[in-house]
């Protein structure tokens, strides 16, 4: 499916074959999209999604969305490696479906975000870990504060023009002075996003 | 002396009187301070968790109150009261007996209902469910006022009482208020009256 789509590079090929292909070159392309067909430059939409949870004793929790984000990608084809993001979301966005645990978030209880208006994240390293994943390490700004983390990335869908990743991640939020609410809410915040790129 | 005499409190009144006295009096300053919308609000936070779990103290504390209060025998009245008297003072009791388990209830049904469904998780050590109640800002709103307004009536009722004991401790001069605070014994008179036997309780 993919092979019909675009023709990949011969150092995209040659890093199939290193990477996944041991199996049989047809079975290993066929099943799942690739990271290296799919190099390019690409903007994250409004139609990627930013969930999050944070659990609690007893079972459920808080979950939630960023509604606003913005960010670029760029996958190299030839050197997974040197492929890079970069990305921003503004916690006034935070929805839970409860106001009052909204506000909370805003407040400077946890995001403070009347002062601190952005949260970002630069990648630093991006390592080939699958056919389709990747695992990204990077300095995660968030109230004043930067930290080095870890998201895990799998190429879902991917066209000529667009492109679409889960990504998840735990972050720990005291290092980031959000450790309200603990022992009640857990320290670890679980990001589950789709994010999905249009290609510049 | 864990338990009541005829003409005493036991130890076991007395302590969980004044730990139920200072518990709700605590309570109430508290649930006026986690009130206020300028608090910071991670501190606001964690003032109501802190009254949560003083709540829930005093909801068992309270329990085991009323039991007692079925269950063990109670001393006669201060030699002295009248008729009406012991008869509100007893009737004060049951109603703040009533009041100590009433507002920590509709504290729960305030945490149960609320749709921040908070765990109530005592004292960071072990999460206290929450009761059967449907979730809604409807029923959370019912019940907040429901509590602040047991609360209120249990305050008023706290000063009665508090005046009622200072009355007779100032004026009418007699064992009221002395005997929830120690175990001593009765006026010499009244105790050589009463069993004949010699004094052994000093008064200071």
């Amino acid at each position: 499916m993919i092979m019909q789509k675009s023709k990949p590079s011969p150092a995209a090929l040659a890093l199939c074959i290193v990477l996944t292909c041991a199996s049989g070159p047809d079975t290993a392309r066929a099943s799942a999209p690739q990271l290296q067909d799919a190099a390019g430059n690409y903007g994250i939409t409004g139609a990627s999604r930013v969930h999050f949870s944070v659990a609690q004793v007893g079972g459920g929790g808080i979950v939630g969305d960023f509604g606003k984000f913005s960010g670029n990608f760029r996958i190299d084809g030839s050197n997974i490696s040197r492929s890079s993001v970069e990305f921003t979301l503004y916690p006034e966005s935070v929805e839970t479906g409860e106001s009052r645990v909204e506000d909370f978030l805003k407040s400077s209880a946890v995001f403070d975000s009347a002062t601190y208006r952005t949260v970002t994240f630069r990648s630093t390293s991006v390592t080939q870990t699958g056919p389709d994943s990747a695992a990204i390490e990077g300095t995660l700004t968030a109230r004043g504060k930067t930290r080095k983390e870890r998201f895990s990335v799998k190429l879902t869908d991917w066209n000529s023009r667009s492109i679409s990743f889960m990504i998840r991640g735990s972050i720990f939020r005291s290092p980031y002075g959000m450790d309200v609410g603990t022992p009640i809410y857990s320290n670890v915040v679980e990001f589950d996003m789709n994010i999905k790129g249009q290609k510049h | 002396m864990l338990r009541n005499s005829r003409s005493t409190f036991g130890w076991v009144t007395i302590v969980l009187h004044w730990m139920i006295a200072a518990l709700i009096l605590g309570l109430i300053a508290l649930g006026f301070a986690m009130r206020r919308l300028s608090l910071d609000p991670a501190l606001q936070f964690s003032l109501y968790q802190w009254h949560k779990s003083f709540g829930f103290t005093v909801l068992a504390l309270a329990a085991f109150r009323a039991v007692w209060h079925l269950f063990e025998r109670k001393p006669e009245a201060t030699a002295g009261l009248s008729p009406l008297e012991r008869h509100a003072s007893a009737t004060m009791h049951v109603a703040l007996i009533v009041l100590t388990l009433a507002v920590p209830l509709a504290g729960w049904a305030v945490a149960s209902t609320s749709t921040l469904n908070i765990p109530s998780f005592y004292f960071d050590w072990f999460v206290i469910p929450h009761l059967p109640m449907a979730k809604s800002e409807a029923a959370e709103t019912v019940w907040t006022s429901t509590h602040a307004i047991l609360a209120y009536m249990m305050l008023t009722l706290v000063l009665v009482h508090a005046m009622a004991a200072f009355y007779h401790h100032i004026i009418r001069r007699d064992e009221v208020l002395a005997r929830m605070l120690t175990l001593r014994q009765r006026r010499r008179g009244e105790i050589e009256k009463a069993s004949g036997a010699p004094l052994v309780a000093k008064r200071k």
